[in-house]
């Protein structure tokens, strides 16, 4: 009997390489699982029952188009939706013979932090089923993390991977930006959307980033990987330098469990050889929000312009075309999207253009430059992924800034286009607490060993106490 | 008070790519509805425009012919609006830095026109609405919308409000169209909707400089309606101004099948575009050894031939040889220069044969010898020239009837024909002859010899 809440996917693989186990009983094993515990958890809107391929299985966030499968990015305005073509990412995990397990919960159209702005119903933490997994790929998280997936995709704007990854006590990686195609992902904000890997490992995770990453002929945002991906294996990180950001430490809101236990992270990093010091990146954590808040939501309003029930999707409305494309996007839109959308449009109305988005674009520049300055005196940055551990479901509900707050630390480096890794540094009231590690573009093997070699040295066991 | 018309046109062309501008469907005119489609051009979530390298290079190309800058960075921009021709909810153009900018097109009578930008964008889908009245989108009882048309690459040109009268605004259209077909970048046919344009025209009193309101005429469907159209508008704002009020911003929807142009909306109901830079796409850089290629690779233009032409002919005349894609046959049919240039316009334009089909020195031989075939052989000459193997020579012998041998059985069998009207004649009424010679004339299709008849009738009624 495989147990699914321990089994990386790492030792998955060696479990069919050496024919103890096929892709099909292990897919046969994590549905099981799914009968067993997602009841409870809700991390799955969709399963898959035939294994399609002899690899490890594999779970994709809701966004990410699969033929035939459908794909409804946790809104009813994609209610039914059976995409005719796989997104690249999912034509890549079908061509590593990896079988779909299902279609993981998530903030609707990935707007959230906590999962609970899925139109299908919030998923719950493993570690405590009383509290968000984090969002927005929530789903993905609580599947890994409840031995529900041995590993899953998520796709992350403003902190989507990295903080449920730090929540539910996983490793996400957020690649740079034009290193894994979009092509196939239900779009949020063109410019930030970026998919990566949730696993339980950072070996794991470059396993899966290895299978998704480089240039697609059909996203011309993307690129060619510099150098091919690396299994880390380096135990520690002796002539590193590890630059510890100020006022990403130190920012408001930042529980002190978390601090502690990031804190202790960098001591271990010091252990391990590394050099650090402290830098600043006083511009970017104080911008890096409300430029988000500006470019994140005129994307978006322009993304989700084509709902208009026009060609797929549910169509309301008994009137004329204008009364039935406001029914349908009143009807098929819930409250967030709604509010990203009016937010967007407005910013990118005539004669506001140039105050609110084209002022953004140019505060992203200096966050750009501020962050390339900080790394060029460091390596790696250092800082928690998230301010707070897991918080109860409705918590932040009714007052969306307390919830947007809440990707604080993880926004910066997504405006700079820089990868972020997220590993779990311990527990801070019996939750887990992320620890993000960021590096320049296209540094994803830099930030696997690193990750790696913490990660051994932590001891952090992935799965949830009240589980074992 | 004298005024004078300002006139600014917006062009937009088809281009004659293979496939679409941000898919690979192909592009085919009349296939069957809905049958050159994809998850791109439907905007299915997740589908990302690829630009075509091709239409880019076409656009480039038609920059060179209009004497543009080729910008070093153009930007791709998304234009809003929620129509359901527009399947993204935005259409992919070109905003504040097109492909090509600041340009000038030379007229046959030597003025120029500015160009202000010729920029890269995709055509929307095609909506039919079935039901009410009008095919338009009020009052109709459903709308379907064939996809086939939406990505199709399109090129936007923008002139400066240069032009000043609507004949000017008409040769303008006409030395543009040839050029885009001859550069091979578009079939411009306004029929297939692969060319489209909207005029602005505004009014000033003459002599001055001022540019006051204007208004846009869209829906023109002929050269010749829109200079009907840009007359009637200069009409009309010359009353309004001349009875105190006051030209208002507004589009008007040109219907040639009623002599009126009812406003399709005002400046208040003016569209917010919120134009937003594709993050989709990155900027476009062509590169200048492209830029360069392409410049190399441009043929001589309509332009200069109808200057290098109207050194021996006329304006007009070469002009419209030029216009109308005669002009280098004319070069290569053998003649007396103007004979050559009036026929191709007059008699041999109205057989609609294709230029390219024709010998030029058997037209030519054709021309040379037209005073002395009859009018009607000659025209059935003319229709022949584009058949493969044409001779002249055929034509031209038997072009007339001149053997007294072979007319003579025609006159006599005529007379016999007739034996009343040859005793009237007889009688002193001469003035049959010309019956007789008609009758001759219509057993011989017009191609005997009328001198020769002439003399035979008289001869044998003389008997």
């Amino acid at each position: 009997m495989t147990d699914t809440l321990r089994l990386t996917a790492e030792e998955a693989m060696g479990l069919i390489e050496r024919s103890e186990a096929s892709g099909a009983e292990l897919h046969r094993a994590y549905l099981d699982a799914i009968g067993e515990r997602d009841g409870e958890l809700h991390a799955y809107l969709t399963t898959v029952e035939a294994a399609e391929g002899a690899g490890v299985p594999i779970a994709l966030k809701d966004v990410i188009s699969t033929k035939g499968v459908e794909t409804t990015a946790g809104s009813k305005i994609l209610a039914g939706y059976k995409p005719v073509f796989d997104s690249t990412v999912a034509a890549c995990c079908k061509e590593a013979g990896l079988p779909l397990i299902g279609k993981t919960n998530l903030d609707e159209f990935a707007m959230g932090s906590s999962t609970e702005n899925s139109a299908y119903g919030p998923t719950r933490n493993p570690w405590d089923p009383e509290r968000v997994p984090g969002g927005s790929s929530g789903g993905s998280a609580a599947a890994v993390a409840g031995g529900l997936a041995p590993w899953a995709l998520g796709s992350d704007t403003g902190g989507s991977i990295k903080q449920p990854a730090a929540l539910c006590g996983l490793v996400g990686l957020r690649p740079t930006y034009g290193t894994v195609s979009r092509y196939g992902i239900v779009a949020f904000a063109s410019s930030l959307d970026q998919v990566g890997p949730l696993t339980k490992t950072v070996r794991d995770a470059a396993f899966l980033y290895r299978i998704i990453a480089g240039r697609d002929p059909l996203d011309s945002t993307t690129v060619d990987l510099p150098e091919p991906v690396e299994l880390p294996e380096t135990e520690d990180l002796k002539g590193l330098r590890i630059g510890v950001p100020r006022e990403l430490n130190e920012a408001e809101g930042i529980e002190p469990g978390v601090s502690e236990a990031v804190q202790r992270a960098i001591e271990l990093c010091r252990e391990l050889g590394a050099e650090v010091g402290e830098t600043t990146l006083p511009r970017s954590v104080e911008f890096g929000m409300p430029c988000y808040y500006l470019i994140a939501p005129s994307e978006a309003s322009s993304n989700l312009a084509r709902y208009d029930g026009v060609r797929y999707g549910p169509r309301s409305g008994k009137g004329d075309i204008r009364e039935m494309y406001m029914q349908t996007r009143d009807e098929g839109f819930g409250d967030e999207p709604k509010r990203r959308i009016m937010l967007g449009t407005y910013a990118l109305s005539a004669g506001y253009y140039d105050a609110f988005y084209g002022q953004a674009q140019k505060v992203r520049t200096v966050i750009r430059d501020e962050f390339a300055a900080a790394l060029e005196q460091f390596d790696v940055l250092i800082s928690p992924t998230s301010p707070t551990v897991a918080f109860p479901l409705g918590a932040k509900t009714e007052n969306p800034l307390a919830m947007y707050l809440s990707d604080v630390l993880a926004i910066p480096p997504n405006m700079a286009g820089l990868p972020g890794l997220s590993i779990p540094c311990g527990l801070s009231e019996g939750l887990p607490v992320g620890l993000q590690l960021i590096g320049p573009q296209f540094s994803e093997n830099l930030l696997f060993r690193t990750g790696h070699a913490l990660e051994r040295a932590i001891g952090f066991d992935f799965v949830p106490e009240r589980l074992r | 008070m004298k005024w004078a018309p300002v006139i600014g046109l917006e062009i937009h062309i088809h281009l004659k790519t293979k496939t679409k501008m941000f898919c690979r469907c192909e592009l085919e005119y009349g296939a069957e509805e809905n049958s050159r489609t994809c998850p791109v051009c439907l905007a299915h979530p997740g589908t990302l425009p690829v630009p075509n390298a091709r239409a880019i290079e076409m656009t480039i190309l038609l920059g060179h012919a209009l004497q543009c800058e080729v910008v070093e960075r153009s930007v791709f921009h998304r234009k809003h609006y929620f129509y359901p021709d527009l399947p993204k909810g935005y259409q992919i153009s070109q905003y504040d830095q097109p492909l090509c900018v600041n340009g000038r097109f030379a007229l046959a009578d030597g003025s120029e026109v500015g160009i202000t930008r010729a920029h890269l964008e995709e055509d929307a889908a095609k909506n039919v609405h079935m039901g009410g009245s009008g095919g338009r989108i009020a009052g109709a009882d459903r709308t379907l919308v064939d996809y086939n048309r939406a990505g199709t690459p399109l090129v936007e040109i923008v002139t400066e409000p240069d032009l000043r009268s609507s004949e000017q605004a008409k040769r303008f259209l006409q030395l543009l169209r040839q050029t885009v077909v001859e550069l091979g970048i578009s079939d411009a046919e306004m029929e297939k909707g692969s060319l489209r344009f909207d005029v602005n025209v505004s009014i000033r009193p003459e002599g001055s400089d001022e540019l006051r309101t204007r208004t846009e005429l869209k829906n023109m469907n002929s050269f010749n309606f829109a200079a009907k159209g840009i007359e009637r508008e200069i009409k009309r704002q010359i009353g309004i101004y001349e009875s105190g009020g006051e030209v208002e911003q507004e589009t008007l929807h040109f219907d040639p099948g009623n002599e009126s142009a009812p406003p399709l909306r005002s400046k208040e109901e003016a569209q917010d575009y919120r134009y937003l830079p594709e993050p989709d796409l990155v900027p476009l850089v062509p590169g200048r050894e492209l830029v360069e290629r392409l410049r190399g690779e441009l043929p001589e233009l309509p332009g200069a031939r109808i200057a290098r032409l109207a050194d021996e002919l006329d304006t007009d005349l070469a002009e419209g040889l030029v216009t109308s894609g005669r002009d280098r046959l004319f070069e290569q049919v053998p003649g007396e220069r103007r004979a050559v240039a009036n026929v191709l316009m007059n008699q041999w334009a109205a057989t609609g044969v294709d230029p390219a089909a024709v010998d030029a020195d058997e037209l030519g031989k054709l021309i040379e010898a037209r005073d002395r075939i009859p009018r009607a052989a000659f025209t059935e000459a003319l229709e022949a020239t584009g058949e493969p193997g044409f001779e002249a020579e055929r034509y031209l012998a038997d072009g007339q009837i001149e053997a007294t041998a072979d007319l003579e059985p025609l006159v006599e069998h005529v007379l016999a024909a007739n034996p009343s009207q040859v005793d009237d004649y007889r009688g002193g009424k001469e003035g049959l002859l010309g019956f007789f010679v008609g009758q001759v004339m219509k057993e011989t299709g017009g191609r005997a010899n009328p001198k020769l008849v002439n003399e035979l009738l008289r001869e044998k009624l003389k008997a």
